[in-house]
């Protein structure tokens, strides 16, 4: 038995196909097989003798394959996606690891392959950690090219997809890290003879590079936009130049020019024939999108800002036109007037109206460029015992991470050894650098600052805290708030309404209008359909979420949806979970108590002796306590647990109990004053504990799940917002009240089980209230699912709390009051923008019909219409602007 | 009345039965796309001024695969916005900026513009 070299199957020797080369002889399954070996056989060759066991063997036609998969939650998703696997033709093996979230498939060539075997796992509910590449390729000239180079690289072990793109000089290839590496793709493609080049998204500098230059990436849309504004404003230029003679001969009377310029003479005319003829490169160069615009949007059966203008400088140049070069079938001389000027005023003033617009616009969206640009191109990997430094996209998880001082963190992770001191502002929103020990998780995207360490990754690509954000506010700002809902209503039939409009204001100026009517007629229609303005309509909601998720995003604050923001800033009670949210959620040392004689520091050191390799929270807590304090520990001797009291042990000679009130009296420990004192700590919501030493009471040491610093003055403030805040908690209504108390909140909702919490929020939901609920995200899941909106206070890199509205990054609850101002500051925005839309267009059409003309002789010129229009786009992205500025009121 | 007062109020009231007609009542033309091998539904949107095509017919179920290519570099149309699933993709000019979306439930869903004022329609059968 042999294998055939190219498609790997197992032959029969001797095979009636075959090839005699170099002093071997080469088997083949088929004639197709023989052939394409006598093409290219050295590339067989290659490829047979090149020992890649680490993934792939072509040996017996069985192909191995090691996948790395995220979202590996529990030992039953492992049967789930080996199931899913096995379904597939031709699979040998399928094993899924849970520990090292690694799935080996084993197959045969030919009946499956890579992309099968993922589809499957995704099918299954899981992702692979698979990268995605863009690369630039020069020299493609023609079809073949494109399908030569997809054919290549999708041969290439570890290379899922290709797409190459002709048009753009580049390809798309789905790899899977580890597999295979950034380089060996090029090589692939440069084989072929093509030149790869890196595109902006994968340039691949050094990290300390980056740092030094912090050279934005590239950005195509950025380019495109701020080309769109110079060809603007070239247009506005040109427009604003060749406007100022068209005033100037439009109304000669008004300006007092001389004799011959005013009308009637010969001269006004040909002049005025010049302006018509430079017009033309006014209507069609700076006003060309405007007709290109109403052109494309007719064709769709719609209609848009571009139909109107389009349509009122046309009318009105068409009419000049007509009045300049035969103003004999006027039936009066003052009916052949022009309004030239208006073309070149209208075109230059929009044109300088969008060309602001773009401006302003780039900087609302500014936010989640931000949060891209946090992303580190390069992380410094420790594999088989090298350093080497490689693109961000390669680093697969389990990978080993180096960081030194002054580094960004590539992605997410846990320290392994070293520390150092993080800056997660970028992240969080918190200001103060953040201690980082071993076992403690790094987020990606931050910086270290002073000391170096290593980690392990734990989240790479897409799942990375920083990827999961960007995802959330990218999705946020897609969506649509439900005030929206009016807006979209409306949007649909407004161009076409202000067209029917100025036909209808038309007609009635005609036939009702002073003398001449015509004249009067066709500003009225003119002005009409230069002063609506759509575009203020449809800015006014998406541009002021855009900005409010934006700033949200800054600040640690991740809003899912346009809908969670309105809702929020209409909250009557607030539901707050008390283990972890209130408090730290992990008990801590309060209080140490003596007596007899004994002193603090010794109660302390050998309660903390006594209990140094117990695992149990309280016991970590009283460790931790003496470490806090640099206190000498000793191992514990004849240590002895006793259930539901304590424990009692030897340290350095001296018999310990420890333990509760029953401990004590079990040893017939006096404990004098001790006891009163005990019951008032636990009413004070802590967990008091006993320690008599050589049979004496020595103290008492309590421990408590502490407070986070700022809960007090949260709640304080969301108090003070006029909001009912409540307290719901599994604990005991002792230590629920005493906690209460603590923080300032009346109404605690003490002894529910998790499961009831959701039906807790239905009943404050039940009183007519709009309720929000903040808990963790993990326990209190169905209660923030239930609740109108579920706030859900973050830890470290879980980002994507499915089942919260608003994430609080930070663990502060100073996040919610600020989510609420936040929500209210940007609803208010929204508002401001609606009303200025609908108000400016609900008045200013009417007037640009002379409505008010019958009773106070007003009637629009074309020329403000058209300034009014521009500046209206405006003024609505520069009011959304003004929510980057805000600042939430923490005081 | 003048003979040419009535023939403006003819005009200008036909003229607005028209434009109501055109842009509001007349039938949209709607192209129906046809899936592909592995069951992708793939169809190119030009846009220039608005959408082309822009109303456009898919299978429920199946995955669906927009290419919008953006003919223009007027900013009106540099983003398009699908918020009945919360995606919005930022169209770089004369490129191919894919949409992937799958719909399972048969109804009409539209996309537009990040203004609003260009749109388009999906229809899922």
């Amino acid at each position: 038995m042999t294998h055939d070299p190219v498609c790997g199957m197992e032959v029969k020797t001797p095979s009636e196909y075959y090839i005699d080369l170099d002093g071997k002889r080469y088997e083949f399954c088929s004639e197709n097989c023989q052939n394409k070996f006598a093409l290219d056989p050295n590339s067989y060759i290659e490829k047979m003798n090149k020992v890649e066991p680490s993934y792939r063997t072509t040996s017996d036609g069985i192909e191995k394959l090691t996948l790395p998969i995220n979202g590996l939650h529990c030992t039953s998703c492992v049967n789930t996606i080996e199931k899913e696997v096995k379904k597939l033709p031709g699979i040998r093996v399928a094993r899924v690891n849970y520990a090292t979230e690694m799935a080996h498939v084993e197959y045969m060539n030919g009946e499956t392959n890579t992309e099968e075997i993922i589809g499957a796992i995704k099918k299954a509910g899981y992702q692979t950690g698979q990268s995605t590449l863009k690369i630039g390729i020069r020299g493609m000239y023609c079809g073949s090219c494109v399908s030569k180079i997809e054919k290549e690289l999708k041969q290439k072990s570890g290379v899922i997809s290709a797409s190459v793109d002709i048009a753009t000089e580049s390809a798309i290839i789905n790899y899977i890290p580890g597999l295979v590496c950034i380089n060996e793709i090029k090589n692939v493609i440069e084989k072929l003879g093509y030149k790869t080049f890196d595109t902006a998204s994968v340039k691949m500098e050094k990290a300390e590079e980056k740092e030094k230059t912090t050279a934005e990436p590239v950005d195509e849309n950025q380019l495109a936009r701020e080309k769109e504004y110079k060809t603007l404003m070239s247009k506005f230029i040109f427009a604003a130049i060749l406007s100022l003679p068209a005033i100037l001969f439009s109304y000669p009377d008004l300006w007092g020019l001389p004799e011959q310029f005013q009308k009637g003479t010969e001269l006004l005319t040909y002049i005025w024939i010049g302006l018509g003829l430079l017009s033309l490169p006014v209507m069609f160069w700076s006003g060309s999108q405007f007709y290109t615009g109403a052109w494309a949007a007719f064709k769709n059966r719609s209609a848009n800002m571009h139909t109107l203008i389009a349509t009122g400088i046309s009318a009105a140049w068409l009419y000049s036109a007509v009045a300049v070069l035969f103003p004999g079938i006027f039936p009066s001389e003052e009916l052949a007037d022009v309004f030239f000027d208006v073309v070149f005023v209208v075109v230059a003033l929009v044109v300088l109206g969008m060309a602001l617009e773009i401006r302003a616009k780039g900087k609302s969206s500014e936010a989640i460029k931000k949060l891209i640009g946090l992303q580190a191109k390069t992380a410094r990997v420790l594999r088989d015992g090298k350093e080497l430094d490689i693109p961000i996209e390669e680093v697969v998880l389990d990978d080993i991470i180096i960081v030194r001082p002054g580094e960004k963190i590539p992605v997410d992770g846990e320290i392994t050894a070293g520390s150092s001191t993080v800056d997660e502002s970028m992240i969080t929103g918190e200001s103060i650098p953040v201690e980082k020990h071993i076992g403690d998780e790094v987020i990606g995207a931050s910086i270290n600052k002073t000391g170096s360490f290593k980690f392990k990754a734990t989240k790479v690509g897409k799942d990375t805290a920083l990827a999961q954000i960007i995802q959330m506010v990218e999705q946020a700002q897609s969506s649509k708030a439900p005030i929206q809902r009016v807006v979209d209503n409306v949007s649909g039939y407004f161009v076409p309404t202000v067209m029917i409009l100025a036909i209808l204001s038309f007609v009635i100026w005609y036939v009702f209008g002073p003398v001449p009517q015509l004249i009067y007629a066709l500003i009225v229609f003119v002005t009409v359909l230069v002063i609506a303005c759509p575009c203020a309509l449809g800015l006014a909601t998406p541009i002021s979420l855009m900005v409010g998720v934006g700033k949200g995003a800054e600040n640690g604050i991740l809003i899912r949806s346009g809908e969670a923001l309105e809702t929020a800033q209409k909250l009557d009670s607030i539901v707050l979970d008390k283990t972890g949210t209130i408090t730290e959620g992990k008990p801590s040392l309060t209080d140490v108590i003596t007596s007899n004689g004994f002193k603090e520091d010794e109660v302390l050191a050998l309660s903390a002796s006594v209990e140094r390799f117990s695992e149990h929270p309280l016991a970590e807590a009283i460790v931790k306590g003496a470490d806090d304090k640099n206190l000498t520990l000793n191992d514990p001797k004849e240590f002895n647990a006793v259930p539901g009291h304590g424990v009692e042990a030897n340290v350095n000679g001296r018999k310990i109990f420890l333990g509760n009130l029953k401990m004590m009296k079990k040893f017939s420990v006096d404990l004098g004053e001790l006891e009163e004192k005990s019951i008032k700590l636990a009413d004070d919501g802590k967990t008091p504990m006993f320690i008599a030493i050589d049979d004496k009471a020595a103290g008492i040491i309590a421990v408590a799940d502490t407070i986070k610093p700022d809960s007090k003055e949260a709640i304080a403030l969301l108090k003070k917002m006029g909001l009912e805040v409540v307290m719901i908690t599994g604990d005991n209504t002792r230590t629920a009240n005493a906690i209460g108390r603590q923080v300032g909140i009346d109404r605690v909702l003490a002894e529910v089980l998790p499961e009831d919490k959701a039906f807790n929020v239905q009943k404050l939901q039940n009183e007519g209230k709009i309720v929000a609920m903040v808990g963790d995200g993990i326990n209190d899941a169905p209660a923030l699912a239930q609740a109108d909106i579920g706030l859900a206070i973050g830890t470290g890199t879980d980002v994507a709390i499915e089942a919260s509205d608003i994430t609080l990054i930070k663990g502060s609850l100073k996040g919610v009051v600020l989510a609420i101002q936040l929500s209210k500051a940007t609803m208010k925005n929204i508002k401001e923008n609606l009303f200025g839309a609908f108000f400016y267009n609900g008045l200013g059409i009417p007037i640009a019909a002379g409505l008010l003309y019958p009773f106070l002789g007003l009637l629009l010129s074309p020329l403000i219409a058209g300034a009014a229009m521009a500046f209206s786009s405006v003024t609505v992205v520069t009011n959304a602007n003004r929510l980057r500025r805000f600042k939430p009121k923490l005081k | 009345m003048a003979l040419d007062q009535i023939l403006v109020i003819i005009g200008g009231l036909g003229l607005s039965i028209w434009v109501a007609w055109y842009f509001w009542f007349s039938e949209k033309k709607a192209v129906k796309v046809q899936s592909v091998e592995g069951g992708i539904q793939e169809a190119v949107i030009k846009v220039k001024g608005g959408y082309t095509p822009d109303v456009l017919i898919f299978e429920t179920g199946k995955p669906i695969k927009l290419n919008f290519i953006r003919e223009e570099t007027a900013a009106c149309t540099e983003e398009v916005v699908f918020s009945d699933f919360n995606k919005r993709a930022t169209l770089t000019p004369y490129k191919t900026i894919p949409v992937e979306l799958k719909i399972d439930k048969p109804g009409e869903y539209g996309f537009q513009c990040g203004m609003g004022m260009v749109k388009g329609k999906l229809i899922v059968q």
